[in-house]
Formats: structure tokens, sequence, C-alpha cells
């Protein structure tokens, strides 16, 4: 009896340590890491020719052109 | 200035697929690829619409997340591209992308996959500004020459707007509060004036004598 009581201990304690090791599982999703631009650089548009770095110019220009697709304004009604 | 997007307008847009022909011969788009297309959705039955649809230059691009090569970066500008000299064909940008922007020509026989072609906003590549190689890889950069995309400016109708997104969106908002809904955009209210816009005393206007309601009709 006082054996069957021994080898039943021992089963129960593994059992109790193989559920607990659940419990410390660790999340197993990769986690993501945006990678890096790897090709060349490139320039803002308005730093060559005709604006040669005029941001300011650029800007303007494309607002303009930005507003002639609205017909409202264009035709003024 | 805020981040460059195109924004089509269903209830203007025609089909006409003027959109696609100047895309194609600005940049000089060879054949199989398509940088931009016209969807029609219900086409040919009452309520049709169609939408011009190229790479819509997502502010968290998943073409961007999934390259292997990480050959993509974001301009300044909000505009999304590539340097094909990095670019290897794999395709998974193709996978990612949920409007089918990215396109890869056919080299060769057994569908052999070039590099990933795809919808600049005319804004080039990472060559130097309208330079010949910069033409040749992306076509034409005309953003560095002050001017907006050629699909959005070549739009008859002004379905596709280019350009900043808040200057757009703003035009496009004036748009919509202008012409009203349902039948006052396409029906009898616009080709005969809307009841409340008519003279005093014209057929039709409200008081009129023997003047019936207006008819409503046309597309919804």
């Amino acid at each position: 009896m006082t054996r069957l009581t021994h080898w039943a201990g021992i089963a129960f304690g593994a059992m109790a340590a193989l559920m607990l090791a659940g419990c410390g599982e660790r999340p197993q999703v990769m986690e993501f890491k945006q990678g890096k631009y790897q090709g060349k650089p490139d320039e803002p548009p308005y730093a060559a020719a005709p604006f040669n770095g005029n941001k300011d110019l650029w800007e303007r220009d494309i607002r303009t052109r930005t507003q002639n697709q609205n017909e409202y304004k264009r035709i003024g009604s | 200035m805020a981040r460059m997007k195109f924004l089509c307008d269903a209830e203007r847009c025609i089909e006409c697929n003027g959109c696609v022909t100047a895309c194609k011969q600005e940049n000089d788009v060879p054949w199989g690829v398509n940088r931009r297309r016209v969807v029609t959705i219900n086409d040919g039955v009452p309520g049709e619409r169609s939408i011009s649809v190229a790479c819509m230059h997502c502010s968290d691009a998943p073409c961007m997340a999934v390259c292997p090569v990480d050959c993509f970066y974001r301009s300044e500008e909000g505009v999304v591209l590539h340097d094909k000299d990095l670019c290897i064909g794999c395709g998974y940008c193709f996978y990612a992308c949920p409007f089918g922007a990215p396109q890869f020509p056919q080299l060769g026989a057994f569908g052999v996959r070039g590099k990933m072609d795809k919808c600049t906003f005319c804004a080039g590549g990472p060559e130097k500004d309208n330079s010949e190689a910069e033409y040749r890889k992306y076509g034409r950069n005309r953003l560095a020459e002050g001017k907006l995309p050629a699909c959005a400016e070549m739009c008859s109708t002004k379905a596709l707007l280019g350009g900043d997104g808040d200057v757009i969106a703003e035009i496009y908002r004036q748009r919509v509060t202008s012409r009203g809904k349902g039948s006052e955009v396409w029906g009898w209210g616009t080709a005969y004036g809307r009841p409340d816009q008519r003279a005093p005393g014209a057929p039709g206007a409200p008081g009129a004598p023997g003047s019936a309601p207006a008819p409503t009709g046309g597309k919804s």
C-alpha cells in the first residue's frame, strides 16, 4: 500500500510538472520588423532644373496644377 | 505639402480609358503591362459604375512590408517608389497588393517574369531626375517638372483627381455638395433644372398653373 502511494505521488508530481510547463510557453509568432530601403537614394522632385532646389516654387506650381482639376474654380461658376 | 494621392469619382468616370492610354503613352509602358486600368462593376445594367485603379501609394504599403530585398521607398511627398536595379521580380508585392498594382513584363517564353513595374505617380525613380536612365526604367518624371500625373491631368470628365491629398479631397467635397445626389446627379433634374431652380411661372415650376410634380428618373 505504501509502495502504491509512493508511485501515485511520483505520477501526480510528474503530471503537475508537465501541466505547469504549459504555463511557461512563450509566444511563437515571429516579430515583424520593417526592412530598411537598400537601393539608391533619390532626390526630391524640386532638386533639379527648372526648380533648382526651390521647394516653395515647386509647391506653388503643383498647387496651381491641382486647382486646374477643380472646374468649379476654373470656370468660375 | 501633404501626401500625394489619387481620388477617383465613380459618378463621373465614363470608362473611356483615357487615363490608361495617357499613362501608357507618357511612360512608354511596354505591352502586357498596365500601370493603370479601369474597373467596371454592374457592367451594362442600371447602376453601373467605373473606377480607375492604379497604385494607391499606401501610407502603410504592404508591398513595402513583404519585399525580401527591400527595394521600396517612400518619397517625402508620400509616393511609393522602388529601385528596379534591386528588384528580383519575385512577385511577393503582387500577392500582397490589394489593388493588383505591381505588374511584371513577360520577358520571354514560359512566362518568365521581369522586374516589377508599377505606377510611379509620374515621379520617376531613384535615378537622376529627367535623365535617359530614369525614363527608360520608370517613365517620365512629371513631378520634377512641376506637373501632376498624366492620367489625372488628361481625364476628360475630371473623375480622376491627383495631387495633394488634402486639396483633392476638398475639390471632391465641394463637387459632391454642389451636385447633390440621386436624380440630381443624372436625370431629369440635371437636364431640365431642378424644380426649386426654375423661374417662377415656368412650366413645371412649383406653383405654376397645371404644373405636375417633376418626374425623377435616370440613374439613382
